[in-house]
């Protein structure tokens, strides 16, 4: 590297440190969008500066220019100084960059020093030099509090101990200046605490730290500074010391936002949904429900928090006719319909937003109306016999995207050029418009915009007022927080616990989402 | 809320639709250099191509006949394709169809014929939705691809045709021959699908016209089969596009999961789109034994009797953008090469391999211009969704 070798620069990697990083103008479009519009970013060495914004406000594209997987169009990046071109990622890496993606790129069959190790060439070239990375991985692994095995199979590791692999991986590389890119999307809250203990060691020995995130107390715990991108546009940067929960919020969206909801006190009326003893199996035919037990009743919203993978997309599709039960049964308004077809349910009063609104809520080459009329379309005056009344639909649909304030350009446009806010308002309109009796929502928040979210909630509480019984399903605990009146923890296909809000603590549903019971967790 | 599109978005659009047209053009210009590899002149050859195809009432005539088995297996490939499955079995249907249609229509000789050949159109559609039908099920109940099925029962239905033909099917007067031909009975002159001529001196009668000098088909071969086949194309599109029953298929073609969450029965219209597709290429087989040949016979094997029209039909329909309407003039295209084929074999002395060669390149220059489109309106959508929204944006923003 050609920047300067003084000792006091290395970092206790042993590599050399980034003092100050700068980007400069930098211009990204894409065919039709200005994803990047002339925004300056700069990080120094001792800090971890925040990148805030919503989905779409161009933070990832911005440090996908930085980490050499897109080129700029206009701008200039500076480390010390020093103008420089990051072509690909092995440019960045060879920089002292690195990043930790969203989602991981390890081989679940290979060992942590085997993924490590990989792509690196080997010092004893043709053979492997396992002996010496695992070795180097224990010494790293010391320094920096993140725990592993390095003998371990990756695919028997959680998922904080493969984002540790992964931090792991950059550090090996040398990386002296570290993109997390929504890094905490995954964890328990405790992972959450554990990654922050590492991110300030690693501060504090002199790496520079770019942390990607759109969780404003996060932000506000662990960065320095804090710099806002809205729309492609750099909005400011402030010191975190002088920021607020509120202030950034309104530089993520331009206006007031709602940070807490006024949740009106209001009796829970009649169970309308009841899960009793649902076992059933996982796609690969391991037990993902053992015995669930569950009751959601009129106006209440009952928030289902875990960790993803415990079995929450399981129970969502037993309870909607999707996945068979191996035993026990679901009670919908006192009758029971387990097995039921998603049809049947439908015309019971049954609505689901599924998790993967892209692949199971929505066809992505049908244009707007057909999407929104996905379950009416069968229905007089949408239909008479086979013969569908465009005249009818047209007006369903024009009163639906406006009373969900969904922002398309015409009802012919094709789905997939909306943003994935409007199209999960889309289909929150398709399963509201309904009256449903008992809804399952899961993760209806997920990669939405502030905005959107905030309507998205709205909507929920609207909802329970009007007498639906909401199943919420969500790894977003503020969200769970938020909106839930009772909140239930799952943990390996089991109800760990049952709490009201009120009784609620951050602390002990975290120890619960580790599986820990919640006797355990009150004694 | 809605946002208003420029209109250059829809003057694009306009442009884009005749960009096969030019694909077209641009796929013969190259194919000319083939041809002057061969030692002719494109010129001779392509107005050879032209005359053979549409040069004379009767080149007209034998285009379109041409074209009607295509455009029958081509809608109900559009119909099978939406819906998310691949029927490469349109040779099978059409020999089932075929098949239906002369066990009808010799089972009931002495009935009325206006009768008969209607039972023997139902029976073919019914005949080969069945045959398609079988693919269905194994494919919506068990997991079994249905190209390869389809092709399987391609061959099923082949050889079947072959056995009852020498066997049950036989002409009894060849049964006792010494060297007995494998074929059916002819069917009575009477059960031929009337001519377009003979349909059309009715019309002009019943309107009360003088038929004789309007007239100008009564002499050609041209049947009333490629009638029934627009009219069809235009009850597919409907079908498609404005009613339920077509809104599913599409709706599980494009995205099964989606269609099962939102409580559509997706078994049901996996089977349903294989039956009609399956249909339609019956009824191409039924159409071309009561038009063309009125008879099956076992030589010469499947080809013999659908002239390769449930393969070819396919790429009309591809070639049409899977669009019932627009695999009208697909397989009149089709057709017309051909027909206009054998002419250029005979006056430029070419090989009529090179047809195919042609036809080849047509497809791959389509296929190309159709990418090109795709990626333009792609690209047109985001720019005039990004430029309305900013717009919408300014126009909320001033009070």
């Amino acid at each position: 590297m050609a920047m300067s070798t003084a000792d006091h620069k290395l970092l206790p990697t042993g590599h050399e440190r980034i003092d100050h990083m700068e980007m400069r103008g930098i211009v990204k479009r894409f065919p039709g969008v200005l994803a990047v519009d002339h925004v300056d970013f700069d990080v120094r060495a001792g800090e971890v500066h925040a990148l805030l914004g919503e989905n779409g406000a161009g933070k990832s594209t911005l440090m996908k220019i930085l980490y050499g997987l897109y080129h700029p169009n206009e701008g200039e990046i500076f480390l010390d100084g020093e103008r420089v071109t990051i072509k690909s990622p092995s440019d960045a890496i060879a920089w002292g960059i690195g990043m930790i993606h969203q989602h991981f790129m390890l081989v679940p069959s290979l060992t942590v020093a085997e993924n490590v190790a990989l792509g690196l060439k080997s010092t004893r070239a043709p053979l492997l030099d396992l002996d010496v990375v695992s070795a180097r991985i224990k010494e790293l692994a010391k320094t920096y509090g993140l725990q592993v095995d390095p003998a371990m199979p990756v695919w028997q590791l959680a998922v904080g101990e493969r984002q540790r692999v992964e931090i792991l991986k950059a550090l090996y590389r040398g990386a002296a200046l570290l993109i997390l890119d929504e890094p905490t999307a995954v964890l328990t809250p405790q992972e959450v605490d554990d990654l922050f203990v590492t991110l300030r060691q690693m501060v504090s020995d002199g790496h520079a730290l770019i942390f990607i995130s759109h969780k404003l107390h996060e932000v506000l715990a662990i960065s320095q500074r804090v710099t806002v991108l809205r729309d492609g546009h750099f909005v400011g940067t402030v010191p975190t010391a002088e920021a607020t929960k509120a202030s950034l919020a309104r530089m993520m969206v331009g206006r007031e936002v709602l940070l807490t909801y006024e949740v009106r006190a209001q009796q829970a009326g009649e169970p309308r949904l009841r899960v009793e003893g649902v076992r059933a199996a996982s796609d690969r035919g391991t037990e993902a429900l053992r015995g669930i037990n569950l009751e959601v009743r009129a106006g209440e919203i009952l928030g289902l928090a875990g960790v993803s993978g415990n079995g929450q997309r399981e129970l969502a599709e037993v309870i909607f006719g999707l996945r068979p039960a191996t035993t026990g049964q679901v009670v919908l308004d006192g009758q029971e319909v387990t097995g039921k077809s998603p049809c049947d349910l439908n015309k019971l009063g049954m609505s689901y937003i599924p998790e993967e609104r892209m692949t199971d809520g929505v066809i992505r080459d049908f244009t707007v109306a057909e999407n929104l009329m996905l379950q009416e379309h069968g229905l007089r005056p949408y239909s008479y016999s086979i013969f569908m009344n465009p005249r009818a639909i047209t007006r369903r649909c024009a009163e639906l995207i406006r009373s969900f304030n969904i922002r398309t350009p015409t009802q012919e446009t094709p789905i997939k050029s909306l943003s994935g806010g409007n199209i999960q308002k889309l289909v929150l309109a398709r399963e509201l418009a309904r009256e449903p009796a008992v809804l399952i929502a899961a993760q209806p928040t997920r990669g939405v915009d502030i905005g959107a979210t905030e309507y998205i909630h709205q909507r929920l509480l609207d909802q329970r007022a009007k007498g639906t019984a909401t199943l919420l399903i969500s790894e977003d605990l503020d969200e769970i927080l938020a909106l839930a009146d009772r909140i239930a923890v799952i943990y390996e296909g089991e109800i760990v616990g049952v709490v009201d809000r009120a009784e609620a603590q951050v602390e002990a549903l975290g120890l619960m989402m580790a599986g820990v019971h919640r006797e355990a967790v009150a004694g | 809320m809605q946002l208003n599109l420029p209109r250059s978005f829809h003057l694009g659009r306009t442009l884009d639709a005749f960009l096969p047209l030019f694909a077209v053009l641009l796929a013969l210009f190259i194919g000319g250099f083939m041809i002057l590899l061969m030692d002719a002149n494109p010129l001779d050859a392509y107005r050879a191509l032209w005359e053979g195809a549409f040069g004379t009432k009767n080149a007209v005539a034998d285009t379109l006949v041409k074209a009607t088995p295509l455009l029958l297996v081509g809608i109900g490939i559009c119909i099978s394709f939406r819906g998310g499955v691949v029927n490469i079995g349109g040779e099978g249907q059409m020999i089932a169809g075929g098949l239906a249609a002369v066990a009808i229509g010799l089972q009931y000789k002495e009935s009325d014929p206006t009768t008969v050949i209607i039972a023997c159109l139902v029976g073919s559609f019914v005949a080969g939705a069945l045959w398609g039908g079988i693919a269905g099920v194994l494919k919506a109940y068990f997991n079994v691809n249905e190209i390869l099925s389809t092709i399987m029962l391609n061959q099923i239905a082949t050889f079947g045709m072959m056995y009852l033909v020498r066997s049950e099917f036989i002409d009894p007067r060849q049964k006792n021959a010494a060297a007995p031909i494998p074929e059916t009975e002819r069917l009575p002159r009477s059960l031929d699908l009337p001519r377009i001529g003979g349909t059309l001196d009715d019309l002009y009668d019943f309107l009360g016209l003088s038929a004789a000098d309007a007239n100008q088909w009564a002499t050609t071969l041209l049947h009333n089969g490629i009638v029934i086949a627009f009219v069809l194309a235009i009850v597919v599109y409907v079908l498609l596009w404005r009613t339920t029953v077509g809104y599913r298929i599409r709706a599980v073609g494009k995205n099964p999961r989606a269609s099962r969450y939102a409580g559509i029965k997706v078994e049901q219209y996996t089977v349903l789109s294989l039956m009609l597709s399956g249909g339609f290429a019956g009824l191409a087989g039924g159409i071309q034994l009561l038009g063309v040949r009125h008879r099956m016979n076992a030589e010469g094997g499947a080809i013999a009797f659908t002239g390769n029209a449930g393969f070819n039909g396919i790429v009309a329909a591809l070639f049409g953008g899977l669009h019932p309407l627009g695999t009208i003039p697909a397989s009149i295209l089709f057709g017309a090469l051909l027909v206009g084929g054998n002419k250029l074999q005979r006056s430029v002395q070419v090989p009529s391999a090179l047809i195919t060669a042609l036809i080849g390149l047509v497809i791959v220059f389509v296929v190309a211009s159709d990418i090109f489109v795709r990626h333009r309106s792609r690209r047109r959508v985001a720019v005039a969704v990004s430029e309305a929204s900013a717009e919408a944006a300014e126009v909320r923003a001033s009070p």
